[in-house]
């Protein structure tokens, strides 16, 4: 080795040291902003407090953060029940059923509504869903709007990954299949999909994972209501929105909330992505 | 990858098959699903052309903000996010190619660092965007004290963009045919030189590939710039000074501006023709140079 391979040698380990540090300061940063908050408010008073008004000036400050627990939990799996079957079917008939040709274009015009940016999603759901939803019931800035917008959003990510796991299913699984007489239809549903099992739940985690930290669509077409909906026509906050909305002005232990949030929302996003490794024996990225 | 070679054997072996009954409500019902899927992709293409197209001028790119918005033009908006894609890349980029020579080229001496690196990655790329706004505001805003600024906005889009970047050119270094790396040995080639003389060149097309993805996701984002690099629609003197990206306009425009609608919509326009150019981009270049390895998701 010469002495400038090994100058190239530290200066690539120091920058690798950067990559893998972050991941601890980005933790570290977040548990010291949730510890004053931990201490002097509590677990507890988070789920039970009535109300969310954290920067009363009065000495009764509120914490009650439930109705946003309620409101991310409720858009998430709304929208997860929709993408799932939808998903897959779009999946299936990019892979199984459109013509080459057509399937091609329509794979592309995944790809483009994948690459969509999330504002412009909740832009167009502010204009153009937001007004159809209020025609059924005031105000269209409700749970119903961001789950239908969400569910927009997240559909191409779960139809990319779904059809990448569908066609991971080997050429003569599906020649032996057809050879034994089975219909089209009855080879997907008994073959090719069980077969790829881990790779579709995979794409129906990481989907979750996607809906429950996605912040601009919600801030956008929720309304923002911290209080407990009672039907999908109710406006909601989620916990994502309310970073986002109250984080630049927040102060002492209102600001320290706001971090519980978060490292609430990275610990669940995190177990997701996780057992979706573990499902996948470690592929997701292949 | 043989992907594309079983794709259509797949595809010609199950459409050959005689149709069961009821098959052909499945077959309906799927290309209905399919159909409901274009329509809502142009449907968004519509209702933006039709809002904005006929606010998207040259005035409209290059002036400055009028009425917070509702008038004017987009041009400080451009810059400052030009500004933050700068500082983001400048941070990134050396960090990321950094650590993914060494993930792909020293595996067998640095091990253990590499899988600690590696897992930090992992981690990294499943952090939802909202608590990178929670970070950056804390280390970059207040802890560092850059306060609100393009600077504090670029290193938090650095930290979320990084896990992505390094692991678009590790794929494009391990791609590189293991042979250029026995003949430099062969040639007694030192390190330093079989890096940058063959394996950077060789790998070109594949990091371009990375870097536009990286741009991508670095325009597209929103909700940490919101807390990090701020709203001010003034033209950016310095690194220091608030700058308000296209992504948080179009936010603000559509959420807190009464009667800004129009030119939201012009602004997404600008945005999402940006963004499927250099998807497009992209695409090309990895299907021709990493085989159709797919970067995104």
């Amino acid at each position: 080795m010469t002495t400038v391979d090994r100058i190239l040698l530290w200066v690539i380990r120091a920058l690798a040291a950067v990559s893998g540090v972050l991941v601890l300061l980005v933790s570290g940063f977040l548990i010291l902003g949730a510890i004053p908050a931990l201490r002097h408010v509590g677990a507890t008073r988070f789920l039970l407090d009535p109300s969310w008004h954290p920067a009363d000036p009065s000495t009764r400050a509120t914490f009650g953060m439930l109705p946003m627990i309620v409101g991310s939990l409720a858009a998430t799996l709304g929208a997860i029940v929709l993408v799932g079957p939808i998903g897959l079917a779009s999946a299936i008939y990019c892979r199984f059923y459109a013509p080459a040709a057509v399937a091609r274009w329509y794979r592309r015009i995944i790809e483009l509504l994948a690459g969509i940016p999330s504002v412009v999603y909740g832009f167009w759901g502010l204009v153009f869903l937001v007004p159809l939803v209020m025609r059924l019931r005031p105000p269209g800035q409700c749970l119903l709007s961001g789950i239908l917008i969400l569910t927009f959003m997240i559909l191409p990510t779960m139809s990319l990954i779904a059809d990448a796991a569908l066609g991971t299913v080997p050429a003569e699984i599906l020649r032996g299949a057809a050879a034994l007489g089975l219909g089209r239809w009855t080879i997907v549903r008994r073959v090719a999909m069980p077969a790829c099992r881990s790779g579709l739940c995979t794409a129906l985690i990481l989907s979750t994972g996607r809906a429950i930290g996605e912040t601009m669509v919600v801030l956008m077409v929720c309304g923002n209501v911290a209080r407990m909906p009672r039907s999908v026509m109710d406006p909601v906050r989620t916990l994502t929105a309310n970073i986002a909305l109250e984080l630049a002005y927040a102060q002492g232990d209102h600001r320290s909330a706001l971090f519980v949030t978060g490292g609430l929302l990275l610990v669940l996003v995190l177990a997701l992505v996780l057992s979706a490794e573990l499902i996948s024996g470690g592929r997701i990225h292949e | 990858m043989s992907e594309g070679g079983t794709h259509t054997d797949a595809r010609l072996v199950l459409a050959r098959l005689p149709r069961g009954r009821g098959e052909w409500v499945v077959s309906w019902l799927l290309a209905g699903t399919a159909a409901s899927v274009v329509s809502v992709f142009l449907c968004i293409l519509a209702s933006l052309l039709h809002r904005g197209m006929s606010g998207l001028t040259l005035d409209f790119l290059l002036g400055v903000v009028r009425d917070a918005g509702r008038s004017g033009g987009i041009g400080p908006i451009i810059v400052s996010t030009l500004w933050i894609l700068g500082v983001c890349l400048l941070a990134a980029l050396p960090v990321g190619l950094g650590t993914a020579i060494l993930l792909a080229e020293f595996s067998a001496s640095d091990g253990m660092l590499g899988k600690v690196v590696r897992i930090s990655l992992d981690v990294l790329a499943g952090v939802p965007s909202i608590v990178f706004a929670l970070f950056g505001n804390a280390f970059f805003c207040i802890y560092l004290g850059f306060g609100f600024s393009i600077l504090a906005g670029g290193m938090t889009l650095a930290c979320m963009v990084l896990p992505f970047w390094i692991r678009a050119a590790e794929l494009s270094l391990r791609a590189v045919p293991n042979d250029y790396r026995l003949a430099a040995a062969a040639l007694g080639m030192s390190r330093h030189r079989l890096i940058t003389r063959i394996l950077l060149p060789t790998a070109a097309p594949g990091l371009l590939a990375g870097l536009v993805l990286v741009v991508g996701r670095a325009l597209s984002e929103t909700a940490p710039l919101l807390l990090t690099s701020g709203y001010v629609t003034r033209m950016p003197g310095s690194v220091y000074d608030s700058g308000r990206s296209l992504a948080v306009h179009i936010y603000d425009l559509s959420m807190n501006v009464p009667g800004g609608e129009a030119n939201a919509a012009s602004a997404s326009l600008v945005l999402v023709v940006l963004l499927v150019v250099l998807n497009s981009g992209m695409t090309w270049l990895s299907e021709r140079f990493l085989h159709g390895r797919v970067l995104q998701v």
